[in-house]
């Protein structure tokens, strides 16, 4: 048997919004007569898969598992038995901290071909091809897979397109072989609020980065962010400083800034997790001296210049 | 006991850099190279266990390039490595994170680590792949993207954190020896002192080829890699609208996009 077989996830009793993305990105991949199987590891799988019940998905396969959560021996030894049973000449999984955790090393186990962060997916003359970035997202890079009957790719978030359409897959169940598994995952803990903050609720953050470049500059923008009426977070280099509390630090490792539709961010250069959590924002602007800087590929207005003077001058106009 | 920590001298580019005449790599005269910012951090856990022991510890940093790593590698050595492993030759070229994997999971077997660290990924390709898949030629527990580490050695296990999405940590115990990759801001990493970087200099780099690990030509290089590069292109940048004129003018429309924006919310 040939076809797709997309990985979802899910986390703490929730399955995650990507997994809906993986299932759109294997309908470009889907060729005639291709099926399209998804596949969910939990412990009480079925309770979870109505929203993965999506146009194009031929069948939706529940994977009971003994760990709660994500454990790497436990995903890697239910998926490893699911590929030999299956064959599939694509394996899809989410470009996330848990796919960070064992695609690696399944593909290094199975002999897959293997990518990671891919933004673009597809057949050039019947060769799978993948797109990812490289330098620092300075560059895209195509790779292909010569010789490897199954390829493993991991979805870069909030590129593709869940399918809108409803459909009605079969339900079948895979049983795993049984796994003795050398972690076992404890109690999840929330990010320290060191102060009463809410990111998630803001919809506009004034945010600051490495571009500050010392401590004592914060205090500025403080003060700019009260006066303009925003709310200030940071990138990840300032709040591992210290320089702000991590309940400040908004992009993908930090709090997500679900309703966040201003955004204006100074010095902060746009490492690839921190454009990734900020995405979906409605305006970026974008304050930076590197006119280089990736965040300008994002941003919706970029102003090249030094952040300290447009801090003053944009406090001048409050 | 001894900590393997893997490492990777990456590179970043130029300003004005040039694709290489086969399109499948920039040019290498562009390249700015410098130790990977995760294994500041990776290198920083190991030498603090090492500090807080009252066994003794050895730190090892190992990397696969050419001799330009080496000036990683004495970093690392400044900063508290007790020794420094590089892998390389010709047939190393050409080698994906798999392959590469490959390699570290032998330098492993050869020192008899009892724990490996490597970065969560490399900033310039960012493949988050080298440290998991190392564990897997291993076959040893792994865990990715550790925020929080409490090891003593001698331990059979460790108590770690990983640092998901959306702020949210996972407490793990697992078995070791292990693989481990380190996130940003697990520690604050050193500096280095001018007395340290002096007889870092000083240190011997050991260097293997892979034939002296054991890995023949297909472990390696292309034929060991489980992709292949067809092509680098610079992408069509993104359209952010530049603003022109001073900083006061700058700002002047940046205050009037803040009033819209404040206006709509209204």
């Amino acid at each position: 048997m040939s076809g797709l077989l997309v990985i979802a996830e899910q986390r703490r009793g929730e399955l995650r919004p990507v997994s809906l993305e993986l299932i759109g990105a294997a309908q470009s991949l889907r060729r005639n007569g291709d099926s399209v199987a998804v596949a969910l590891l939990a412990p009480s799988p079925g309770a979870l898969i109505d929203p993965l019940k999506l146009a194009g998905v031929d069948e939706i396969v529940t994977v009971k598992v003994a760990a709660p959560e994500f454990d790497p021996d436990t995903f890697e030894s239910a998926i490893s038995a699911l590929i030999a049973e299956r064959k599939p000449d694509v394996v899809l999984v989410a470009h996330s901290v848990d796919s960070f955790g064992f695609a690696a090393a399944l593909a290094a186990k199975l002999g897959l071909g293997f990518a990671t962060d891919v933004f673009k997916v597809e057949r050039q003359d019947g060769e799978l091809v993948a797109t990812r970035g490289g330098y620092g997202q300075k560059v895209n890079v195509e790779v292909d897979f010569p010789g490897r009957a199954t390829v493993l790719l991991a979805i870069r978030g909030n590129v593709f397109k869940p399918p809108e359409q409803k459909g009605s897959p079969r339900i079948t169940e895979f049983s795993a072989p049984p796994v003795s598994s050398r972690s076992s995952g404890r109690e999840f803990v929330e990010l320290a609020a060191a102060d009463d903050v809410d990111m998630a609720a803001a919809e506009f953050i004034l945010t600051i980065g490495r571009g500050i470049g010392e401590e004592a500059k914060i205090a500025q923008f403080k003060e700019l962010a009260d006066a303009i009426g925003a709310t200030l977070g940071c990138s990840r280099p300032i709040a591992d400083a210290g320089w702000l509390p991590k309940s400040r630090q908004v992009g993908q490792s930090g709090k997500t800034a679900s309703a966040c539709k201003l955004y204006i961010a100074m010095g902060v250069s746009g490492a690839i997790q921190h454009l990734a959590g900020m995405k979906h924002v409605a305006t970026i602007v974008a304050v930076n001296s590197d006119a280089e800087a990736s965040i300008f590929g994002v941003a919706k207005y970029g102003i090249v210049g030094d952040i300290f003077e447009i801090a003053e001058e944009l406090r001048q106009c409050f | 006991m001894k900590i393997l920590v893997a490492i990777k001298q990456v590179a970043a580019l130029d300003e004005d850099f040039e694709i290489r005449d086969d399109g499948r790599d920039v040019n290498e005269d562009f390249l700015i190279r410098d130790l990977n910012e995760w294994d500041d951090f990776s290198l920083e856990e190991a030498v603090k266990i090492k500090e807080a022991s009252a066994e003794p510890v050895e730190v090892v940093a190992v990397t696969v390039g050419s001799d330009t790593a080496d000036e990683a590698l004495r970093k690392c050595l400044a900063k508290g490595a007790d020794r420094a492993i590089r892998v390389w030759d010709e047939s190393v070229l050409g080698s994906d994170p798999i392959a590469i994997a490959r390699i570290l999971a032998a330098v492993a077997r050869a020192e008899s680590a009892d724990l490996v660290f490597a970065g969560v990924q490399s900033s310039d390709h960012s493949f988050a792949s080298t440290g998991i898949a190392t564990a897997a030629f291993l076959a040893w527990p792994h865990a990715a993207v550790v925020s929080a580490l409490n090891f003593s050695p001698g331990a059979k296990s460790a108590l770690l954190r990983r640092e998901l999405e959306g702020g949210l940590l996972h407490e793990v115990e697992i078995q070791c020896p292990a693989v481990l990759t380190i996130q940003l801001g697990i520690n604050t990493p050193r500096y280095a002192s001018l007395r340290s970087i002096k007889q870092a200099a000083a240190k011997p780099i050991e260097v293997k080829s892979p034939a002296d690990l054991a890995l023949s030509a297909a472990d390696i290089g292309e034929a060991g890699s489980h992709s292949r590069v067809r092509r680098m292109y610079i992408p069509d940048k993104g359209q952010a609208e530049l603003i022109p004129g001073d900083a006061v003018q700058q700002a002047q429309r940046l205050a009037q996009i803040i009033r819209e924006f404040k206006g709509d919310a209204a």
